[in-house]
Order: C-alpha cells, then sequence, then structure tokens
C-alpha cells in the first residue's frame, strides 16, 4: 500500500489531488458496519457515514499514508473526520425489520435439492414414461437421445473422455450427484418455462436420461424412495480447491526484470484461427465468417436503437424497408405541392445557409451531424442509411411517416415541437415564406 | 530484438481503420509542421455557431454520438442462444478503475429478469431461528456500505487455454467489471433471521427464469458480501441484477447471484448445478476441482491491443491496462515490450483498493519496431500472475475457467496488434 502511493503522490502533484486520493481512501478503509458488533445504537444526523473507532484509526493511518510524502502539515482534516463518525450501525439483536415468512411461503420458494436428498418431493417416475415427456419438453434442445442440438448441453455419453484432449462433460461423465440434476430440471427446466414440470415428471425425465448414460436398465423407475441408491459413475472426481497449496507458493516471489531470455519467438498466433466476431472473412471459417457477416461490429454503424435491441443484423434491412416505404409513399403528388419558381428557389439556397453547417444535398454528400438531405421531400421520416437517428425519427419512420410540405413545414418552424426528443439543435425558421423556399429548394438540388 | 512470425501477415480491419486515420507520425523531440491551416480552427463548426440541446433534450444523459462503437459486444458462436449467453466490457476504451453502467459485461442463465421492485421479496429460510421476508423498503432500512469491487467471470480468458484465439482484450479479458457498490452487509440480514449453530453454509438463489444458485460457505457470508441495489450510486441496471444482488469480493462472478430472491441456510453444500456440471475446474488427469471460489491475480494491457492499434507511429506512448486480485490489493504491475526479456515497474495510478480494479501506466518512447507486449501483476499477498504455460503445467488446457495467465499482444512495426503467445 504504502509503496503505491509512494508511487502515486509525486504524480498526483498537487495537494488537492492528495487530498481527494486520501478521502477515497478513507472511505473505502471504513469498514461501515463494525463486526462484532457493539452494543452501542445512536443515529448520525450529519450523514450515512459510520464506523467505529478501530476503523477510524485505520482511516487515519491510510489518509498520513497519502499525505506523507506531500505536505504533512495540510492533513486531509475531513477524511478523518468522516471516517471516525458517530456508530451508527453498532445494533445488537436485529433491528426488527422484514416479516416472519409463513410456511406456506417457505414451501412456495424452498424446492431446492441437495445430494443428501434433503428437499425431494414425493413421487416416481419411469424410463419409458420419461422418453415420452423428454421428447416432447427437452428433445428440442438436448437432442432425443442427450446428444445436443446446435451447442446447447450434451447430456449423454462422454464416458472415458475427461483425461482427453477433448473431454465431453455430460450428466453421465462428469455429474457427480443425481440429486443436480433433478434440482435444475425442477427449478429452471424446460428452458423458457421454468417449473412447469410436475415431480413425476421429473422423476421419469430424471430416469430416461439415467438409461441413456448408461447407468440404468430400460426397466427402472426412479422415486424418492430409491433416489439416493443410484451413484454417479463421476461421483469421485471432484476435490476441494487446492490452489492454495499447489499454487500459491509456486506462482510467488522474486521475479526477473533483467537479461531474462535471450530471444523471444512467437509460438502462437490469434490470426490463424480468428474467429473475433467483424475480423477478416479470409481468415475464418465459413460458418464463424457467417456469424461474423451477420454482425458487422467493427464498421460502427450501428444506430442507436438498434443497440437498444440488439438486433444489430437490422442495419441490413434498412435499405430494403426503404426502398419499399418509398414505393408505397405517393411522392409525387407531394413534390407537386412544391413550387418550382426558380425565384422561389433561389431564396430557398439561401436560407438553406443555416442548415449547410450539419447537413449536405446535392452531388456526393454525405452525412455529417445531420443526415444528407437528397430526396428528403417526400421520402420515409428517418430514410438515410448510416445515421443514428434520434428516437422519435426512428419510431415515425418504423410507422411509415412521410415527410410532406405540411410534415416538413411544421418542423422547419420548431423543430422540437414537431419531432419532441430530436438532437436538431435549431431553434426554427419564423417565416412561412422562408419554409416553402427551403423546401423548393431542396427538392431541386436533390440529387437521386 | 528478432521476433520471428508465422503465417500471414497482419491485415485486420481495425487497423486498417486506424491507418486511414493516421496523421503524421511524430518523431520524439521533433514538434510537427502544420502545410497549411486547420479547417478545424480555421471554419466556423456548427457548434460554435448554433445553439445545442437545452437541459432537458437529454433526460438521462447518454455519451457522445461519437462513442458509439463503445459498447459491450458477444461472440456468437459461444452460446447456443443470446438468452444464456455472454458479452464483453470494451476495456480497451475505458480508463481509470470504475467501469460504466451501461458497458458492464452481461452473464445471463435464461434473459434479463425485469422485475418491478414492489413485487420483489427476499426470503431468508432454513436453519435459522425465525424465517423472514424483506421487501426491498425493509432492505433500505438496514445501514449500509459503499465498496469499490472487481466481478470477474470465473471463465474470463476462458477461450483462451489451448492457445490465443480472440483478437481484442475485449474479448480475451472483458468478462470484468468494477463499480462501488451500495449495500447492506449480509451479516446483518442474516443476523435478522437468527443463524442457527448447525448453519454453515448459505444457498442464494436468483429470481430469473434460471433460478441461479450457489453454495457458499458461512464464513465469507459474514465476512464482506453485501446484498447491493446501487452500482455507481444509481439503482442497479436490469442487466446487473435489479433490484438487489449479491456481491461476493473476490470472488467468481457466478456467485453474486442477481435479481436475489432467497438466501436458505444450510449444514452442508447443494452442489447444485453451476458448482458441478459447471465452475469447476477439469484437471489433465480427469479429476475437476470443485469451489474454486477466488479469483487469482491478473492484468492486461488494454492499450495498445488488437482493438486498440497505435496509429499515431514512433515517439511519445502511453501504454496503458487493468489488474485485480480477488486476495486484495496490486500494488504492483511489471510490463514488458520486448517479449520479456526487460520488464519495467508499471506507474500505478488512483485508488488502491482490496479486491477492485487497479490501473497501470508505462509510458516510453516508441521507436517504431515491433514489440510483444505484457503485463504481470503481483498481489498484496506475494503472489505474481503466472504465464499461461505455468498454468497449463499444473491445469492442462480443459479447466476452462480461472484462466489468469500472461497476455502477450503483437505490435508490428505499423502499429497493429495481434493476441499471441511466445516462448
Amino acid at each position: 500500500m504504502s509503496k503505491f502511493l509512494k508511487i502515486l503522490a509525486p504524480a498526483a502533484g498537487g495537494t488537492a489531488s492528495v487530498l481527494t486520493l486520501a478521502y477515497v481512501l478513507a472511505d473505502q478503509f471504513v469498514r461501515d458496519v463494525p463486526a462484532p458488533l457493539r452494543g452501542v445504537v445512536s443515529v448520525s444526523a450529519a450523514n450515512a457515514q459510520t464506523s467505529t473507532q478501530e476503523s477510524g484509526d485505520v482511516a487515519e493511518q491510510a489518509a498520513e499514508t497519502a499525505t506523507a510524502d506531500a505536505e504533512p502539515e495540510d492533513a486531509p482534516v475531513d477524511a478523518i473526520e468522516i471516517a471516525s463518525g458517530e456508530d451508527a450501525a453498532g445494533h445488537t439483536g436485529g433491528f426488527g425489520l422484514g416479516r416472519t415468512a409463513l410456511p406456506e411461503e417457505v414451501v412456495a420458494w424452498d424446492i431446492d435439492i441437495r445430494p443428501d436428498g434433503m428437499g425431494l418431493p414425493a413421487g416416481s417416475g419411469d424410463v419409458w414414461t420419461g422418453e415420452e415427456v423428454y421428447v416432447e419438453k427437452c428433445a428440442v434442445c438436448h437432442g432425443d437421445f442427450g446428444e445436443a442440438v446446435g451447442r446447447w448441453p450434451v447430456l449423454a455419453g462422454g464416458w472415458d473422455t475427461l483425461e482427453r484432449e477433448d473431454p465431453v462433460k455430460t450428466i453421465g461423465s462428469y455429474w457427480p450427484y443425481l440429486s443436480t440434476v433433478y434440482d435444475y430440471i425442477y427449478r429452471a427446466m424446460p428452458f423458457g418455462d421454468a417449473q412447469s414440470l410436475e415431480p413425476d415428471e421429473i422423476y421419469a425425465i430424471t430416469a430416461y436420461i439415467l438409461y441413456l448414460n448408461n447407468i440404468v436398465e430400460d426397466d427402472f423407475e426412479l422415486s424418492n424412495e430409491n433416489f439416493l441408491e443410484v451413484e454417479m459413475p463421476n461421483a469421485d472426481g471432484f476435490f476441494m480447491d487446492d490452489r492454495e497449496d499447489t499454487e500459491l507458493a509456486q506462482f510467488s516471489g522474486e521475479v526477473c526484470m533483467e537479461n531474462c531470455k535471450d530471444s523471444v519467438e512467437i509460438t502462437m498466433r490469434a490470426a490463424i484461427l480468428d474467429v473475433t466476431p467483424g475480423s477478416d472473412e479470409d481468415d475464418t471459417t465459413e460458418s464463424i465468417a457467417e456469424a461474423s457477416a451477420e454482425i458487422e461490429y467493427a464498421d460502427g454503424d450501428v444506430t442507436e436503437e438498434e443497440m437498444a435491441d440488439g438486433t444489430e443484423g437490422a442495419a441490413e434491412d434498412a435499405p430494403e424497408e426503404v426502398a419499399a416505404d418509398a414505393e408505397a409513399a405517393p411522392e409525387d403528388s407531394i413534390l407537386a405541392a412544391v413550387s418550382t419558381d426558380p425565384a422561389v428557389i433561389d431564396a430557398g439556397e439561401g436560407v438553406y445557409r443555416a442548415c449547410r453547417a450539419c447537413h449536405a444535398v446535392g452531388e456526393g454528400a454525405d452525412n455529417k451531424v445531420g443526415p444528407q438531405l437528397n430526396g428528403v421531400v417526400g421520402n420515409t421520416i428517418g430514410a438515410v442509411d448510416d445515421f443514428r437517428y434520434s428516437n422519435v425519427f426512428q419510431e415515425a419512420h418504423d410507422a411509415g411517416d412521410v415527410w410532406d410540405v405540411d410534415t416538413l413545414s411544421a418542423f422547419l418552424a420548431n423543430p422540437r415541437d414537431a419531432m419532441p426528443g430530436t438532437k436538431m439543435s435549431y431553434r426554427g425558421l419564423q417565416d412561412e415564406e422562408d419554409i416553402a423556399a427551403i423546401i423548393a429548394y431542396l427538392v431541386d438540388a436533390s440529387v437521386e | 530484438m528478432v521476433i520471428k512470425v508465422k503465417g500471414t501477415k497482419p491485415s485486420r480491419r481495425n487497423f486498417l481503420k486506424a491507418a486511414a486515420a493516421a496523421p503524421v507520425a511524430a518523431v520524439a523531440g521533433s514538434r510537427a509542421m502544420a502545410q497549411e491551416a486547420d479547417p478545424a480552427i480555421i471554419n466556423k463548426q456548427p457548434w460554435m455557431q448554433y445553439l445545442g440541446d437545452g437541459v432537458d433534450a437529454r433526460p438521462y444523459g447518454m455519451p457522445s454520438q461519437f462513442e458509439a462503437d463503445v459498447v459491450r459486444r458477444d461472440v456468437p458462436w459461444l452460446t447456443a442462444d443470446a438468452v444464456s449467453s455472454v458479452n464483453f466490457t470494451p476495456l480497451h476504451e475505458l480508463d481509470g478503475i470504475l467501469t460504466p453502467n451501461g458497458l458492464c459485461f452481461e452473464r445471463h442463465h435464461a434473459g434479463i429478469a425485469e422485475i418491478d421492485p414492489a413485487e420483489h421479496r427476499l426470503m431468508i429460510n432454513g436453519l435459522v431461528d425465525n424465517p423472514i421476508v424483506f421487501t426491498m423498503e425493509d432492505l433500505m432500512r438496514f445501514p449500509r456500505e459503499n465498496h469499490v469491487y472487481f466481478l470477474e467471470c470465473a471463465a474470463n480468458s476462458g477461450m483462451e487455454w489451448a492457445g490465443s484465439q480472440l483478437n481484442g482484450c475485449q474479448y480475451t479479458h472483458g468478462m470484468i467489471h468494477n463499480v462501488m457498490y451500495t449495500g447492506v452487509p449480509l451479516r446483518l440480514i442474516l443476523e435478522e433471521a437468527g443463524v442457527k449453530t448447525a448453519g454453515k453454509w448459505i444457498l442464494p438463489e436468483g429470481a430469473d427464469a434460471s433460478g441461479m444458485t450457489r453454495s457458499i460457505p458461512m464464513e465469507k457470508a459474514m465476512d464482506d458480501c453485501l446484498v447491493a441495489f446501487k452500482m455507481n450510486g444509481e439503482a442497479l441496471r436490469p442487466e446487473q441484477g435489479y433490484p438487489v444482488r449479491l456481491v461476493v469480493p473476490g470472488w467468481e462472478g457466478n456467485m453474486w447471484v442477481k435479481w436475489l430472491r432467497r438466501i436458505e441456510v444450510g449444514d452442508e453444500p447443494w452442489h447444485h448445478r453451476e458448482e458441478t456440471s459447471k465452475y469447476t475446474d477439469l484437471l489433465p488427469d480427469g479429476t475437476a476441482r470443485r469451489f474454486t471460489w477466488e479469483m487469482d491475480a491478473k492484468s492486461v494491457v488494454t492499450n495498445p491491443s488488437p482493438q486498440a492499434p497505435l496509429t499515431h507511429g514512433p515517439g511519445p506512448t502511453v501504454l496503458t491496462g487493468v489488474a485485480w486480485s480477488g486476495r486484495g490489493t496490486v500494488p504492483r504491475v511489471d510490463v514488458t515490450i520486448d517479449g520479456g526479456m526487460t520488464w519495467h515497474q508499471a506507474r500505478m495510478s488512483g485508488p488502491s483498493l482490496d479486491k477492485s480494479m487497479h490501473r497501470f501506466y508505462y509510458e516510453f518512447d516508441w521507436d517504431g519496431s515491433e514489440m510483444l507486449i505484457q503485463s504481470r501483476a503481483h498481489d498484496s499477498t506475494g503472489y505474481v500472475q503466472p504465464t499461461k504455460n505455468m498454468l497449463r503445467e499444473v491445469r492442462g488446457e480443459n479447466s476452462i475457467y480461472h484462466n489468469n495467465g500472461i497476455q502477450t499482444w503483437y505490435v508490428n512495426e505499423e502499429g497493429a496488434a495481434e493476441n499471441v503467445e511466445i516462448s
């Protein structure tokens, strides 16, 4: 700790920074609620900071350490005061909060099962019944014989593979306790319809899974009576974490800092089998390339809304949608209402100068702070590719709303009233003639 | 230094993007001259001339539109379905030690439970004197504490056991986040129910459709666990367990049960799915470690890294990264840019908090030659982050979880970075 602080303190520079650090440290060092509980009840009116004298001392030390290399006379008084505040939590005998759980409430929620059978409900089910229920409820993900569909968990097989390069960890090959199977099905399966199975159905499914793993014969019936008699093949395959004995000493101690090796060679490269999303397709296997192509993260054109929905792939659908929307829009009748008078268009070009900084129109127009405006009059609202619209635009787009003379005029007159939440920071055009002119200019200046 | 590269040259899209945007390379000590005036200065920018949004335009502030790339990302092929999957914190885009709430990686086993806090209950049952039900309002009346802790998924870096696989620290190390929790010491809540002498374990259970459960020894429960309802000052995000989750400092993330609805006290562990079938560490002899709760000390250089190449050319360069340990603080991190021939002690910056992420920096003048960059964490117990091969010697390649081996990034002359392993 002190070493770190010595490194940091000079780098931090000003006393103010050091004080901030001391404050943070002191705050963190506070063991707010003391252990063991002390027989003192008090209410701290000033703030929620609570501590014992003991933890206050620690904080004080921390504060001192923090300033040791800086200016001792500027002791962080605030930190010390906060850290040694009143002992608000020294409460014995409980707070009297909450209420006693009713027995039926505990029964409703406490349905978990333990290896010693604690929690097992009364019931039974046989292998053949289990097969029927399993095929109906489980096989869609786990396969008819527990072999799994796609990347869903494999439930059967894999015996004697645990020492191999690619172990197959199934209920039969790996799981140490049968209770785990029952418990998990009981509380969490079927996936997406949890806690919908009756105890007898779960006994039956469990019996079928045992059968799939060659642990029982096909005439087996599992019940709460014989449950503990079933021995799982890998029951003895687990032992308590022993890193403390096998690793910690080996991975501690002095390290080499200089001349540690004569040469270095790259032995493995991610580019050889690159499975990074969005990475170059020629590095990847076909299936992975497809998965990456759907995502296309790296292009950075994912819209806010798409991110919120988690449907990045929607970006690819956008052009088609726009095309369909444009077809449906009565574009010609909208454009017929727009002036083609050159004087009006000229006036519109003048007014448009206020828009240019954010919006481009015409040949080669790209999105800037705002979307490019080619063809905006008569088009669906929010239809420009690769532009991150605000929600209100996205909603209008999704609803199929179109920029006609009326909607565009209202928007240009008062953008925030017309499209609440728009990101366009423009106060609006007061003059109706200016609005008509700018619309005329946008139509005239647009290119395909 | 001679670096022997096998296979094709790196041609990463990230690098191409970066190279296109790269300005004239600066040489240390000599300042570049502009040929013509910078349009960013000469031209009036719209934000200098026109008014911006008013105070009510963004009631909940979001990042700038220019930060749209800074998002959690997933690896689609990794899991069967997005509702039982994981995405990754964009570590290469972050600095300091705190993870913004919206970027904290997600791991769900049955999707995000959307819970009305008024309908949420926390039940304490089992070997207690008095089984209790708490409402959220009840929980808010207990004394609270504030602590910054990292949460790391036990499977973080789990795809790298057999060798370099994913290009980006977001994918290799992004199953971690570090936030300040506000919550009630679990001890106070358990004491409210009165734990019987025989009560040696607890079983926290989530309210989501996976019914997440883990067995936790009573010593840990009574030590530093929190029942937390705030992260970085605001309510937990739904994907992080709103309205209330368990905080199990320094221990694997799966134990930090989200949407916490029940805690059972028992005399033995439950050996449920997530502590038998999953989150057990298979060794080469076919046996497996269970209850590998503590997260070993670990570090990673976040910049430069494959998603964050060097685009500025030779000269002053900032190397930075994060380090953490489930057993305490990380007072020291060493870094190397020559594949471990020479190491340098990095500069730690920011608070050094128990079981929290730490930030380190190493500033140097890059000469434009190839680099092999690594970082090596030393935690407050004296443990030193091992190499991947040291881990493999003990654990083989099939243990999936708890891969805290030293990460290597190869950086070529153009600044592009790649995930590699070295001799």
